[in-house]
């Protein structure tokens, strides 16, 4: 088995009375992209935080790159996108880039040529002196993107990172994805595209705040015996 | 290193926002421009006063008085008439040897000033009435004296002529008055409530938009981040007192006495606890209405402590709320400063207090903001 990046072990959360993770056991090796796939409240979002070490686990064992978080200093290692945007609207697209990778910690001289290269995987080079206040839904979308991508992380996050990109953009952003993947870094995505897990390495479906199935896409499809993840997930749903 | 770039960035977006750059620096000046012009030009109350069965002495002694006008009417009746028709402000009426006042008392101003005119009306009569009675005495003293042969001393008049009043103004002069008391105060309102406004709107919107979030994804201090800010709306808050202290000075005039650079560390210092408030109240609220709804609750009660009006006529109880009012203590250094030149040294309580505001909110900011990173 290659080296494990994140390891979720009986992993719980609550918010007040509500417990909101049960027992998630979740893994993502180096080399491999991990689809999250549930319905809406299920606690994608939660597993999310408490991998990044913004919220602290109840019970069990939160671990990236072998230390558990939170751990500050990690947070340089990992590239993160989150469901909203969250970008600064009077910032040129540059300068958004330019103000998160030199709170990532990317060296300075560096910083250029990451802007440069994050740029080109979104197809936004020619947009980077527009403020951001003027872009399109999708080319937000893009530039959040990008801001995951600088410097190089080990470890990738994305909270649905293709909502609202048009098919092409999106074909183009899953073949830099897997470009990354080759690379030997980890991505862990959630999503609720279905179609988009299939192009996932392993899925793990996540129900009531319990990780219910968590294999390759292949596998899952054969265990449930049905044609598409779409339908593993409804068959997932309708047994529990 | 990253402090200084969340500074640039924080910075950088507020110079983008021209309207609320135009509000934080036209607005504070067109306030004070007005105050100036409604508490110089209107200073003086005018008072019309009725008087019925008064002696001719006292009546001219308040037709000399400034801004009293007098009239007079037969009976008690005519005067309450003209009374009700607000035609006059109040009736002076003789009986037998006393005096009655009716006020008409809507404007308590024109009441106190009737009063006053009344009384030094009275005693001047009271006076003039003397000195006639001293010349006649001292008229048959001189005659007894020359029928006795003796000689009369030199002293003549000279006791009969009133001295001369010259008024000298340790601070300002004769037009100084209560705008010039509330100004140093104004001047710290004014910074308070735009960084605690703009500051915890900032804050907020980092926070709605996910930015905060996306920020605290990244190994950034959560000091850093407050600090950041302090440093970007602390360049703000002395970029604003410095327009405002120039205009006042250039446009209306008013004196400052002491070093202009000390007003500005006051007010630095001020602006600084205005932005921890403003970064700690946005965390309860949810929206950028709720913040705006804080005003009344934070601002508002600022306004009644910071010395505009005299905490001396409050009841001691209610004094005891200052304590925690930071306006005040900008308030008092910064009229310390203007007024009786006073230095930073002298001023270390109200330095002080404000320090430990500061820090207090600061410390309580860096753990507030644990709330969305854990570490």
């Amino acid at each position: 088995m290659s080296e494990t990046v994140i390891d979720l072990t009986h992993l719980i959360k609550k918010f007040g009375k509500q417990t909101v993770l049960k027992d998630v056991n979740l893994t993502v090796n180096k080399g491999e992209i991990v689809g999250l796939i549930g319905p809406s409240g299920a606690g994608k979002s939660t597993v999310i935080k408490t991998t990044l070490g913004m919220e602290v686990a109840d019970g069990g064992k939160a671990t990236v790159f072998g230390e558990t978080m939170p751990d500050r200093q990690l947070l340089a290692r990992i590239g993160y996108m989150a469901q909203t945007d969250a970008l600064y609207e009077s910032l040129s697209g540059k300068e958004n880039l330019s103000f998160f990778a030199k709170m990532k910690g990317v060296a300075k001289n560096s910083i250029n040529q990451e802007i440069d290269h994050a740029a080109k995987v979104v197809d936004l080079t020619d947009d980077l002196n527009k403020r951001v206040s003027g872009y399109s839904g999708g080319m937000k979308r893009r530039l959040s993107l990008a801001i995951a991508l600088l410097g190089n992380p080990e470890l990738l996050v994305l909270d649905e990172p293709t909502v609202g990109i048009d098919p092409a953009l999106r074909r183009q952003v899953w073949r830099e994805l897997h470009a990354i993947r080759d690379e030997g870094r980890a991505i862990l995505i959630t999503t609720h595209v279905m179609d988009e897990a299939e192009l996932t390495d392993r899925v793990a479906l996540l129900l009531n705040g319990e990780v219910m199935a968590f294999d390759q896409p292949d596998k899952l499809k054969e265990e449930y015996q049905v044609a598409t993840i779409e339908d593993v997930f409804l068959k997932a749903e309708g047994v529990e | 290193m990253r402090t200084l770039s969340i500074a640039g960035r924080v910075l950088k977006e507020m110079i983008r926002d021209k309207r609320t750059l135009a509000l934080m620096f036209v607005a504070p000046i067109v306030i004070i421009l007005l105050l100036g012009m409604i508490f110089s030009v209107n200073s003086t109350v005018n008072v019309k006063v009725g008087t019925v069965a008064v002696s001719k002495s006292v009546n001219t002694n308040l037709k000399d008085t400034k801004h009293v006008t007098v009239t007079k009417y037969d009976t008690k009746a005519d005067a309450k008439k003209a009374l009700n028709d607000h035609k006059i402000d109040s009736i002076i009426q003789k009986k037998n040897s006393n005096y009655d006042l009716t006020y008409a008392n809507t404007d308590s101003s024109k009441t106190t000033a009737v009063k006053m005119a009344f009384k030094n009306a009275v005693t001047n009569s009271g006076i003039s009435t003397l000195k006639s009675k001293l010349a006649l005495t001292t008229a048959a003293l001189q005659k007894i004296q020359a029928q006795s042969g003796q000689q009369a001393p030199q002293q003549k008049q000279s006791a009969a002529t009133t001295p001369k009043i010259t008024n000298h103004y340790v601070y300002g002069n004769s037009d100084t008055g209560f705008f010039n008391k509330i100004l140093p105060i104004l001047i710290g309102f004014f910074v308070f409530f735009f960084v605690f406004l703009i500051s915890g709107m900032a804050l907020l919107k980092e926070r709605t938009s996910g930015t905060l979030d996306r920020l605290l994804a990244t190994p950034v201090k959560r000091s850093e981040i407050v600090f950041g800010y302090m440093i970007s709306y602390g360049i703000l808050a002395v970029a604003q007192t410095i327009v405002i202290i120039l205009a006042t000075v250039w446009l209306l005039g008013i004196e400052v006495v002491g070093n202009m650079f000390n007003i500005v560390v006051i007010n630095l210092l001020l602006a600084l606890v205005a932005l921890a408030f403003g970064i700690l109240i946005s965390t309860f609220a949810g929206s950028e209405f709720q913040m705006v709804q804080f005003i009344p609750l934070v601002i508002i009660p600022q306004v009644f402590f910071s010395g505009i009006i005299p905490l001396e006529s409050m009841a001691s109880w209610v004094k005891a709320i200052s304590v925690i009012i930071p306006i005040k203590y900008s308030g008092d250094a910064t009229t310390a400063i203007m007024m009786e030149g006073a230095g930073l040294t002298s001023l270390g309580k109200d330095i002080g207090v404000l320090l430990l505001f500061l820090v207090v909110l600061t410390i309580l900011n860096i753990i507030g903001l644990r709330r969305y990173r854990k570490v």
